[in-house]
């Protein structure tokens, strides 16, 4: 399985998600540059966090517009997989690949910290290998995570269960409906504001977001068995 | 031949659509002594653009707007456009 991770201009956790799919999980995987037009090589393709173009404007707006999203709209249309974590949700929101929009939180701060997340549903490929409404602990750390959209949108989302991931408890941010992460209607589209790659190495003190990458491996094996 | 108009972008929040930091400014304001009812905090953008005609400034500005400088899911926008005077002789 090929991963690709987008570095644009201020992605800061694109080597975080490199070090999980290469260095722990052992799979093929490159980084792409967002000049770049040929992604026609991965199976996988990450948009990670961190400040896109400075977050200028609104995050994700100009990223939105870098020659390598055009592929990845392809690739999605094609039915493969994109991940979209914290700037890359919001990339992906804005590039209309999901729906909704990330606003300022309602607190108006920047929030770093870990939060339990329950896992809505586990009948996809991101969240098979954890069990159904378990909850995890997933750092987080954004400016901008308040998932908002219109009611009709919400109703969908919910559903379709395209609602993956929720923050349980406490609400950090202010989202609707307690949202932490979604995926569009065909499932292989998913942006979340937590950051699974950065509780993936038992040395850094959890594993509870590797499970969301060895649940995309499992599938794609299961693919190569068909 | 090619004309020059000159854009203010006005961006803000939909009504339906909270604004915390504008309540944040609110409670500032009326910490201060100002009987304030409501701030609704939004972007101003201007820019300078080219085109054969006004209408044609105005299409463009209408895309721009829809695709980059607003998110319409959350935002509304509004423009006013002023044909600006092309200068001769190059740049100062």
């Amino acid at each position: 399985m090929k991963f690709g991770v987008v570095v644009f201009p201020g992605s800061n956790c694109d080597r975080d998600v490199a070090y999980v799919t290469r260095d722990l999980l052992y799979q093929s995987t490159r980084m792409v540059w967002h000049e770049e037009t040929d992604i026609s090589d991965l199976d996988v393709v990450v948009i990670p966090g961190g400040f896109s173009y400075g977050d200028y404007l609104r995050c994700g707006a100009i990223a939105r517009f870098s020659p390598v999203m055009q592929q990845v709209l392809e690739h999605a249309r094609e039915g493969k997989f994109v991940l979209g974590i914290c700037n890359g949700f919001q990339v992906l929101t804005e590039a209309g690949l999901l729906p909704g929009v990330l606003m300022r939180n309602r607190d108006l701060h920047f929030i770093c910290d870990r939060v339990p997340i329950k896992v809505e549903s586990t009948n996809l490929p991101w969240t098979q290998a954890y069990s159904p409404e378990q909850i995890i602990t997933l750092p987080i750390a954004h400016g901008e995570g308040q998932f908002y959209c219109d009611q009709q949108t919400l109703s969908q989302l919910e559903t379709n269960g395209q609602v993956l991931f929720r923050y349980e408890s406490e609400n950090p941010n202010g989202s609707i409906n307690n949202i932490a992460g979604i995926c569009n209607r065909q499932g292989n589209v998913l942006g979340m504001m937590p950051h699974p790659e950065r509780a993936s190495d038992a040395r850094l003190g959890s594993t509870d977001g590797l499970k969301l990458f060895q649940g995309l491996l499992k599938r794609v094996e299961a693919l190569a068995q068909l | 031949m090619l004309r020059k108009f000159k854009a203010h972008v006005y961006v803000t929040l939909r009504p339906s659509v909270l604004d915390p930091a504008g309540t944040a400014v609110q409670s500032g304001l009326q910490h201060m002594g100002y009987e304030v009812e409501q701030v609704r905090i939004g972007k101003y953008i201007e820019l300078i653009l080219t085109a054969g005609n006004e209408n044609t400034a105005r299409e463009q500005l209408e895309r721009m707007c829809d695709q980059m400088l607003a998110n319409t899911v959350v935002e509304n926008y509004r423009f006013d456009l002023v044909e600006v005077a092309i200068e001769m002789g190059g740049a100062r």
